[in-house]
């Protein structure tokens, strides 16, 4: 009753279509680039892995795998710290001009990355932090910080209030009840917060790319240079992809319980 | 449930205050600033006024032809995707699997695009669509049509278009699924006892309760469609010719292409502007959607 006719075959057919694009790249970065270029093949007849071995053997390619993560842990780090005190606040009390500033940080949310680009850059340099991990992971927290306060709001809403009250009287202090009360009890919610975090933070490149030179390139910048440097190098931009796909997966394999309340943003 | 009114919890939002204020007022000021001048490089600024707007909003100069060009692509582009997203994700939704092991598998791999970085996204379709060495673009060539979308206009449309239905149709379906999973069992009972029929179920029950959700996945679609660079870029480079350059690319051919710092600012400000407005409307709507739906449901 709750379905729909066919639902396996629609359901199939969807699946299909996500997977056949990544599929046809992983297949490719097992191929030498002979074989990508001279044959069509559905999958490697010589498969290879040197595209692999040289990201995992040359520093100027792993190395933008570190910096990625580096700025992405900080970014979710940062966004989950300060989103949760606000969260609590909207949640639970009225203040001066409590819609408008939730307004504000929503329409940050939406702000396209290329009008901060430059700015950004200007900024950045000018206070030192360009080319660092730092100077990304703050840039990332305009739209990741927003969407934090938004997802963690509605996960406190679902805490009856009757639970402060009682801590209160109890003696504890606001800090203590929050750490010891409060987080715990949304901890799924943190999860989830923490997901769309990294989420986000990862897949972002403008900004990423605008901000960093040399120390601290990501590496779907590093993508970009050396493959259009090195003329068309099929199998190592495959390979490259790939690897920028797992810590996604992975990240996904471990709040796979959650995703259906997650996007959600904890307001069913 | 009614809220206290504490003015104090102002220093709970502090922190999230003063980063976001860092981060969002601060660069805003710069491109006021920059909006205002003209640069013959070298550093030197010159008072322009309102010179760029003037500029930019009349569509027979060069600069406002191109942003009213991008704009219109921009907001075909979004339509577009809307269009076929909102519909197929609904679907998608009432598809899935309801229980067993195929309901974490389905999860993972609909999550799997979204967390592709946004230029990986491009190369995987830069390379399927490809008639020399990618699937997709092969299969339609062997089958008789003439599909490249490097030189071909209505080509390349095509490959962003399936490419943005790839890569975001996942994030409306789990959101909806995320609505129908809310809905009790006990909805269904009545609504067999009742004898109603798939499609009185779909428009009484289901609808209803994704509305919420849908309202969410149409924001963020629309928003994140109309600032989209990346994936585009990627595949097409905005070609061939000027026909998939979206506002945020012709940006930053503008800012950091031609370093023409004065008209990218009038630009970004015109630009934030709509992106304002729009999400005001929308954020307008949810909230009252909200608070028309709170007392019948008693809270979350």
């Amino acid at each position: 009753m709750n379905t729909i006719p066919g639902r396996r075959l629609i359901i199939s057919l969807f699946l299909v279509f996500l997977l056949l694009p990544i599929y046809w790249l992983v297949n490719m970065s097992f191929k030498t680039n002979t074989e990508i270029v001279s044959t069509m093949t559905l999958w490697p007849h010589q498969p290879t892995i040197a595209n692999y071995m040289r990201i995992f053997t040359d520093e100027s390619w792993y190395s933008g795998y570190i910096n990625s993560l580096k700025y992405v842990v900080i970014n979710t780090v940062i966004s989950i710290a300060v989103a949760l005190p606000a969260a609590y606040a909207f949640a639970r009390y009225r203040f001066l001009g409590d819609k408008h500033l939730f307004f504000w940080l929503l329409s940050n949310r939406m702000a396209p990355a290329a009008v901060y680009a430059l700015p950004f850059f200007n900024l950045y340099s000018a206070i030192g932090l360009f080319d660092t991990p730092w100077a990304v992971a703050l840039a990332h927290c305009i739209f990741n910080i927003p969407l934090a306060v938004w997802i963690l709001e509605g996960f406190v809403s679902s805490v009856p209030r009757e639970i402060d009250e009682t801590a209160f009287l109890d003696g504890y202090s606001f800090p203590r009840f929050f750490i010891k009360i409060l987080v715990p009890l949304i901890a799924s919610g943190i999860g989830v917060a923490a997901f769309f975090c990294f989420m986000f933070s990862w897949v972002e490149l403008l900004l990423a790319r605008t901000l960093t030179a040399t120390e601290a390139k990501p590496i779907s910048a590093i993508m970009t240079r050396t493959v259009s440097a090195a003329g068309m190098d099929w199998g190592l931009l495959a390979a490259a992809g790939v690897l920028t796909i797992i810590p996604g997966a992975l990240v996904i394999w471990f709040v796979r319980n959650y995703i259906a309340r997650g996007f959600a943003l904890g307001r069913v | 449930m009614d809220k206290t009114i504490n003015n104090k919890a102002w220093f709970l939002v502090l922190p999230v205050f003063l980063l976001v204020a860092f981060s969002a007022i601060l660069p805003l000021m710069t491109v006021v600033n920059y909006s205002m001048q003209d640069t013959f490089g070298n550093n030197q600024f010159f008072w322009n006024g309102v010179g760029w707007f003037k500029e930019l909003l009349d569509p027979s100069t060069d600069l406002g032809g191109r942003f009213l060009a991008s704009l219109w692509r921009n907001l075909i582009f979004s339509a577009a995707i809307l269009a076929i997203e909102v519909p197929l994700g609904i679907v998608v939704a009432l598809a899935m699997p309801r229980q067993g092991w195929t309901v974490a598998f389905t999860l993972v791999v609909l999550a799997l695009p979204l967390l592709i970085p946004w230029n990986v996204v491009g190369t995987i379709w830069q390379i399927f669509g490809r008639p020399d060495i990618g699937l997709f673009g092969y299969v339609l060539n062997h089958i008789g049509l003439d599909y490249n979308y490097v030189s071909n206009e209505a080509d390349a449309w095509f490959t962003v278009i399936l490419m943005d239905v790839w890569h975001w149709t996942s994030l409306v379906a789990l959101l909806c699924y995320s609505g129908l999973k809310s809905i009790p069992d006990a909805y269904y009972q009545a609504a067999q006892i009742d004898g109603a029929s798939r499609w009185a179920v779909f428009k009484a029950i289901q609808l209803p309760k994704m509305h919420r959700v849908l309202l969410i996945a149409v924001l963020l679609r629309f928003m994140d469609s109309f600032m989209i660079y990346t994936e585009p870029f990627v595949v097409t480079g905005g070609g061939p010719g000027n026909s998939t350059t979206f506002i945020s690319i012709e940006l930053v051919k503008i800012a950091l292409g031609q370093f023409d710092l004065g008209k990218a600012a009038a630009l970004s400000l015109v630009y934030n502007l709509i992106i304002l407005i729009v999400c005001w409307v929308f954020y307008t709507i949810m909230t009252n959607a909200g608070a028309e739906r709170r007392p019948v449901e008693g809270g979350a």
